[in-house]
């Protein structure tokens, strides 16, 4: 399901399903991205930040056209306990890696990977940062 | 042949793209076709030029020739300069029937009184469009060929197309001119310019698609916007308001694409106005600020911010009345009397 901002129109609640993970993108080349994921974060239920929410940073190819801080992406994934990814969406091959990285944690998040928990991965990503 | 005939003819085929030198010489006409075969042009265009004003030289061009094959080359590349448009009055209902050479009579005539060195030149086209070229010169200098001023007028309509260069004060004269060679009364300037020269015909000529006011306030049934991805997995929660988006943009700007613009400016002469703890300015005078949008395309831009999610749609009137209003330097004003808001002047 793909949104612009939070809250999800609620004309199409009863149409849809569970939610197990939530990926927030922000553009690197635009600030009003940053300022619209802050603003949808409060939006979100408490219970996901307990590993079913991530942050997805894009267009980390062209550093050049860099428009928001990086420090307060950091800060926004230190803030919500949660994992900060990066990608560039115009290099096929990192596309599709990123895109495998999401599903893997989209079954973990959705339970389908026995033994490991929404919350003991993302503990694990973070931990992993932080070394 | 002048010398500087030459050197101008020269400096002409050097600006051509190589490949498209040889179909303008044939435009032109001045060389034979025979002459044009003896010609190389895969060589580099140093030197195809040089062969080209040996032939001129042999045929003695003189500087009106050289002056049509600047005029072809301006027709072919209008997009080279930039263009202001004019717009000419008259009062009265006589429709004169337009007559070409009265016009380029009176117009030569009007000029070379008041400057006697000018090298004028007139080419007519198929749409009824008169281009003119004027090389100014003074009292006691020859025309300079480098600095022209072209004109460019649709005999059927009161619109003129000037691209002025340098020598601005020579404008009123040109102004003059043209007023009275064509039995107008007056002329003033559109506030509308661009180096698209065909967009700005369209838009004084209303030949870009426009958007139709639609009186259904529901949107109709049918789905003309194509789905954004086949795929069926992927559901957009916001459709509804994409398609608002897309439906408010289309009203606004029409379906086809938009005339060429390169900026638009907004001179601001508003009160600021701002919380009055701050008390930023002590004077209670207008706040001064000139605003310019630039892009290499500013209207087709203006279309993609609302889908591109940078901006609300609909946009500000300011932006989108610049087709309708056939402006883009706009000047703002505090609109004086009872509510204090901002006008657009005349």
């Amino acid at each position: 399901h793909l949104a612009t901002s939070l809250p999800l129109p609620s004309e199409r609640d009863h149409l849809r399903p569970r939610i197990d993970l939530i990926v927030f993108m922000i553009d690197i080349k635009s600030k009003y991205s940053l300022k619209n994921v802050e603003a949808s974060l409060a939006h979100v239920d408490a219970s996901f930040f307990l590993g079913k929410v991530c942050f997805l940073v894009t267009g980390v190819g062209r550093m050049n056209y860099c428009s928001v801080e990086m420090n307060a992406v950091w800060k926004l994934g230190e803030v919500y306990g949660s994992p900060v990814l990066f990608c560039e969406l115009e290099l096929e091959g990192i596309r599709v890696a990123t895109a495998q990285r999401l599903l893997r944690m989209l079954q973990i998040c959705a339970g389908h990977v026995p033994g490991v928990s929404a919350l003991s991965f993302g503990s694990l990503m973070r931990n992993s940062v932080d070394d | 042949m002048d010398e500087t005939v030459a050197e101008y003819i020269r400096r002409t085929v050097l600006k051509i793209p190589r490949d498209e030198i040889k179909s303008m010489l044939q435009k032109w006409g001045f060389l034979s076709e025979k002459q044009l075969q003896t010609i190389n042009f895969h060589q580099i265009k140093e030197n195809v030029s040089q062969d080209v004003v040996q032939l001129c030289e042999a045929n003695s061009a003189d500087i009106k020739q050289a002056a049509v094959l600047d005029i072809i080359y301006n027709h072919i590349y209008p997009n080279k300069r930039v263009w202001s448009v004019y717009q000419m009055n008259k009062t009265g209902e006589e429709t004169e029937i337009f007559d070409l050479t009265d016009f380029k009579k009176k117009f030569k005539r009007q000029l070379q009184s008041a400057l006697k060195n000018v090298t004028i030149s007139f080419r007519e086209y198929e749409d009824n469009a008169i281009w003119i070229r004027i090389a100014w010169g003074t009292p006691y200098k020859k025309p300079n060929q480098y600095k022209t001023s072209y004109v460019v007028y649709h005999s059927q309509t009161p619109y003129v197309f000037i691209s002025a260069s340098v020598l601005k004060s020579n404008l009123p004269l040109l102004c003059q001119a043209l007023v009275l060679a064509s039995n107008y009364h007056d002329i003033r300037e559109m506030e509308l310019r661009s180096h698209s020269l065909n967009s700005l015909k369209d838009i004084v000529f209303k030949r870009y698609s426009q958007n139709f006011q639609t009186y259904h306030p529901r949107p109709l049934q049918e789905r003309n916007v194509a789905p954004e991805s086949t795929d069926v997995r992927i559901i957009q929660e916001n459709r509804n308001e994409k398609e608002r988006i897309q439906r408010v943009n289309r009203e606004v700007f029409g379906d086809g694409p938009q005339p060429k613009l390169e900026f638009a400016q907004y001179k601001l002469e508003t009160m600021f106005k701002s919380d009055p703890k701050m008390d930023v300015l002590d004077k209670k005078e207008p706040f001064r600020c000139l605003v310019k949008f630039y892009s290499p395309h500013l209207l087709e831009s203006l279309k993609a911010l609302a889908p591109a999610g940078i901006a609300d749609a609909p946009l500000s009137p300011l932006l989108t009345c610049i087709p309708q209003k056939a402006r883009n330097y706009f000047k703002i004003r505090e609109k004086k009397g009872l509510f204090p808001g901002s006008f657009v002047s005349p």
